[in-house]
Parts: structure tokens; C-alpha cells; sequence
């Protein structure tokens, strides 16, 4: 698939497949289309050339939510969550957002049992349980990166996109992070963006490296870590 | 249910049980004051619904109070209908026609966010107004429409006590449902709409079809608004769809508190007894009004229901300040 805003071929004749239970990690200089390789899969903007299909079905006309209900999911590389709102709050709002009671205006959210009960699950998986009634805004940055995974969570994907879900945080942080994307589900695709190399390399198995929106390498992460074309990118040898 | 929203909704309930019992035994012109404030409480309910929890500022809403109102005095004129027990199905056809046109306008206007979303609100909203003055043979134009009578449907509603309670009653049915919608899953999905719309959309949300159906809804509660209009004045005219209806509305909210629901009723009843009834004391009440909405705008961001919180949190402030200085003296 392609994609081009006026002149600019943003994304070029890029073919990317991934499947169940796959871990897969896109790497890039900056500017290199990462970022709208997942507009691109979520339908954020249509395609130019080329098709998307999830799940065996083609979905490049679709919009946004629709592809989301077949059971896709994406994370923010700028926190995108529902500031004023607590985190329990928002974990309600993604967890309804893939069933029909989403439209129901006669009944409080708060006599929805099953509704509250997974996200408590997914609060209690994520070590939120104590913090949930906290707005998001108070939470730290790490702690709404983490938050942004849980959103996406809730929708029950069977394909989470991460765009740089380590994006400004310490070290260590990042290292939590690493562990806590792990823990995931081994049926879960993974899709992910990420500069940090250590995040990268302890969660997924094969790497697309992209440049000037074409995947110049694409392996496992060790044959990407020994390529000459990605040190060529990176440290701009030769 | 928290115990916070208990508090609040037993506050509520106080407020309206008093203005219930208080009003009959009020005099003519605050009766009607209040009646008044009250309808236009349920104008400015459907525009918190719109600025306040879906984020959209709509400049148009007295289009839909006019439908209503228009359709509410066309009948009586023209048919004699809806002067009896019929003004059952006139309450029900003003919210149905108010929310048709909403469905209708809200094709074109929920493409728009923001400063758009006002500006095509308010281009809907003269249309509107052009119907009423132009369309001379339905709505006689300039002159509007006389409505002598009030229905008698066994009550009789010429009777101010009378209809003033059918407005409280709907008043307070309106503000029930307004709560309920606002609490319901739908309307913590329009909240977040007005949080991050593009991580609705990310969340499986059709972002559109929500906002369109919060648009239909605040058009029927305009509707509805409307047909009360029309019986409190005994007259409706394009003066009543034209843009100071709606900026009043607006303001009301802003005034009020966004996201508060009882914002805007609180603030309908500054702005109706600012100008009616200081009116009737000094000549310059508009200074007066105007400058009430410059400091709620600069102070009160949150409007006077922010002025609550802001006591409440001053308060605990001072007496946890207090208490510190207490339990410090007996260490010494």
C-alpha cells in the first residue's frame, strides 16, 4: 500500500503482514512513516494505492471505528486519554466501546455489573485498583503510558497497535513497561513502534525496519541488530 | 452511587420542592418570573447537554424552541388544537418537531466542531428565523401569532398558578431525564467525545452518530421548550427564533456552569430576574448583566456552580489550616 499527501510519497509500496500471536517491532529514523503506517492500518487517513485487511477481511474503505470493532486496537504516541475523567472512568468508556450498550440512555452506566467488573479485572491486572478513582491528569507520565495500554486493552483486541508505548519514560520505566506488555495474552498480535531499543528487543521477535516510508530490512531481531543497511540508516556509515 | 451525587441530588430536590411550594403563593410578576425561568431552564438544559457534555457551543438553539413555539400557535390559531386535553399530543408533537429539525439541520451541522459548529448553528438558526418572517401566510410573518387562550383540559391553564405547575412539573420531568441521559453509558460517551474525540473514534466509536443523537435530543427539549413559550407570552413572533434567544441560552450555561445541568437553569434565573425585574428599577440593568457575564468569564471559569466548589474547597482549606494550628497549639 501507499501513501501520498500532495507530492510527498509518505508511506511507498509497503507490504507488512502480521499474525496471531505475533510480536512485531517497526523501527525508523524520525520522519521515516512510521507513525502513519498506523494511521494507515486504523483508517485515521485512507490509503492512496493498495488495500488493508484485518482478519482476512478488507476493510480499506472502512472507517476508524468499524475496523476497531473487527477487533483492532491502537495506543497514542502522545497520550490521548480522557484527561478529567478518572481512570476507572476511562477504562468504562474504551470497555463499552465495542458493545452495543454504548447507545442504552435510559439506565446509569453504574448498573452495568458486567461493565464495571472487567475493568476493575483489567485495573487489578494492571495494579490500578488503588488508584482508579485518581483523574488522569494527576497520574504521572508513566502511569498514563500505561494507562493508554489498558484503553486499548479493554476493547478486546486481537490486534494491539503500540506507537512507542515507552515514549519519555526513565529507564526503569521503561524496563516496567517492557515486562508488562509480556504479561499480554500470547494470542495478542503486536504491532509496535518503538526507539527504545531494550523495549523493542525484550518484547518482540521480528522487526520491519522503515525508511523514507519503505521497509529497507525486515528479520528476526537479530538478523536486523547485524545488518549493515540499518547501521547505514542509524549512524549514516558510508 | 457516591455519596457526593447523593448530597447534590437531595440539594436539587430541596431547591425544586421550595420553588414548588413557594411560587403559588408568590406574587403575579414573580410567578411569572419564575415561570419563565423555569421554561427557559429547559432551553438551557438541552444547550448544556450540547457545550457542556458533548463540547459543541450551539448559537441556534431558540431555532428549536421556535419550531415548537410556531407549531404550538399555528395549531391554536388555525385548528383550535391543542386548547383542551389535546395539549397532551401538542407536547409530544413539540418534541417531535424540535427534534426533526434538529435531525434535519444536524446532517449539516455536526460535520463542524468548535468555532463552525457555531457559526453553522447560527446560519441553521436564521434560517429558521427567515421561515418565521417571511413566510407570511403560515406564521404571519412580522406580526407572528396571537394565542389568546391557554388550553383548559379539565384544569384550566389561564389560571397562572395552573400553568406554572405544568411548567414545574415538566421542569423537573425534563431535568430527571436529563440526569438520567447524562449518567447513562451514551451520555459518558459524550463526555468523552467532548475529552478526546479521537480516541473515541480509536475505541470503536462512531463519534458522529453520537453527537447527532445528543443534537436530535437537546432539539426536543427545545421543542418542548417551545410550546411552553408560546402559552407563557400568548404571542409568538421571529423575535422569538431570532439570535438573542440563543445567546441568551448559551450564556445561561456559561453563566450557570457547563456540565453541571442545574447550570443553566440557575443562570436562566439571574439573566430573567436581571432583566425583568431590575429592569423595572433602573435604566441601565444591561450594564449590570453585561458585567455579570464578564466576571463569570474571567473569574468563573466553571460559572456560579464553580463558585460553590470554590467556597466549599476554601473552606475545608481554612478549617483543615484551623485544625493544624489547633493540634500544633497542644503540642506546645
Amino acid at each position: 500500500m501507499s501513501k501520498i499527501f500532495g507530492g510527498l510519497n509518505a508511506v511507498t509500496d509497503l507490504n507488512l503482514d502480521i499474525y496471531p500471536g505475533e510480536r512485531k517491532g517497526i523501527i525508523g529514523p524520525n520522519g521515516a512513516g512510521k507513525t502513519t503506517l498506523f494511521n494507515l492500518i486504523t483508517g485515521v487517513f485512507p490509503i492512496t494505492t493498495g488495500s488493508v485487511k484485518l482478519f482476512g477481511q478488507e476493510v480499506s474503505k472502512w472507517p476508524t471505528y468499524r475496523r476497531v470493532r473487527l477487533g483492532m486496537a491502537r495506543t497514542f504516541q502522545i497520550t490521548n486519554l480522557f484527561p478529567k475523567l478518572t481512570v476507572l472512568d476511562n477504562v468504562l468508556l474504551a470497555a463499552q466501546g465495542v458493545s452495543a450498550m454504548k447507545f442504552s440512555m435510559l439506565r446509569f452506566q453504574t448498573s452495568y455489573r458486567d461493565l464495571f467488573d472487567k475493568c476493575h479485572l483489567l485495573l487489578e491486572k494492571a495494579g490500578f485498583t488503588d488508584r482508579k478513582d485518581v483523574e488522569i491528569h494527576h497520574l504521572s507520565h508513566g502511569e498514563q503510558r500505561q494507562i493508554e495500554i489498558v484503553l486499548a486493552l479493554a476493547t478486546d483486541p486481537k490486534l494491539l497497535l503500540l506507537d512507542e508505548p515507552a515514549a519519555g519514560l526513565s529507564t526503569g520505566e521503561s524496563h516496567e513497561m517492557a515486562d508488562f506488555l509480556n504479561t499480554l495474552d500470547s494470542e495478542l498480535a503486536i504491532l509496535m513502534i518503538e526507539h527504545d531499543m531494550d523495549v523493542a528487543f525484550s518484547v518482540v521477535n521480528n522487526i520491519a525496519v522503515l525508511h523514507y516510508g519503505k521497509i529497507v530490512e525486515e528479520g528476526t531481531t537479530d538478523e536486523v541488530r547485524a545488518s549493515e543497511k540499518v547501521k547505514e540508516i542509524y549512524l549514516g556509515v558510508g | 452511587m457516591a455519596l457526593k451525587d447523593r448530597k447534590k441530588i437531595l440539594t436539587v430536590m430541596i431547591v425544586m420542592a421550595l420553588v414548588g411550594l413557594f411560587t403559588p403563593f408568590a406574587n403575579d410578576f414573580i410567578r411569572l418570573l419564575i415561570t419563565q425561568t423555569l421554561v427557559l431552564g429547559i432551553l438551557a438544559l438541552s444547550v448544556d447537554l450540547l457545550l457542556g457534555f458533548t463540547g459543541l457551543a450551539s448559537l441556534g438553539q431558540a431555532a428549536y424552541l421556535g419550531m415548537g413555539a410556531y407549531l404550538t400557535a399555528i395549531l391554536v390559531d388555525r385548528f383550535q388544537f391543542g386548547l383542551g386535553c389535546d395539549l397532551s399530543l401538542i407536547l409530544l408533537m413539540g418534541i417531535a418537531i424540535g427534534a426533526a429539525g434538529a435531525a434535519f439541520f444536524g446532517l449539516f451541522a455536526i460535520r463542524a466542531t468548535g468555532v463552525y459548529f457555531l457559526i453553522i448553528t447560527l446560519a441553521l438558526g436564521m434560517v429558521v428565523w427567515g421561515l418565521a418572517n417571511r413566510w407570511n401566510s403560515l406564521t404571519g410573518g412580522d406580526n407572528g401569532i396571537n394565542v389568546m387562550m391557554r388550553p383548559n383540559c379539565g384544569v384550566d391553564f389561564s389560571n397562572d398558578i395552573n400553568f406554572f405547575l405544568l411548567v414545574y412539573i415538566f421542569f423537573c420531568l425534563s431535568l430527571t431525564a436529563m440526569y438520567v441521559l447524562v449518567n447513562s453509558p451514551f451520555g459518558r460517551t459524550l463526555v468523552g467525545i467532548r475529552e478526546s474525540e479521537t480516541r473515541m473514534r480509536m475505541l470503536g466509536y462512531n463519534t458522529w452518530l453520537h453527537k447527532y443523537l445528543a443534537f436530535v435530543i437537546a432539539g426536543g427539549f427545545g421543542g418542548l421548550a417551545g410550546v411552553f413559550w408560546t402559552h407563557l407570552n400568548g404571542i409568538v413572533s421571529p423575535e422569538d427564533v431570532l439570535l438573542p434567544i440563543s445567546v441568551d441560552a448559551l450564556l445561561m450555561v456559561v453563566l450557570g456552569g457547563a456540565g453541571t445541568l442545574v447550570g443553566g437553569p440557575i443562570g436562566a434565573a439571574v439573566v430573567v430576574f436581571i432583566r425583568e425585574y431590575l429592569s423595572t428599577l433602573v435604566e441601565w440593568w444591561q450594564y449590570i448583566l453585561g458585567g455579570v457575564y464578564v466576571l463569570t468569564i474571567l473569574f468563573l471559569p466553571d460559572g456560579l456552580m464553580g463558585l460553590m466548589a470554590l467556597v466549599k474547597t476554601w473552606r475545608t482549606d481554612r478549617s483543615e489550616k484551623e485544625g493544624a494550628e489547633a493540634s500544633s497549639g497542644q503540642v506546645r
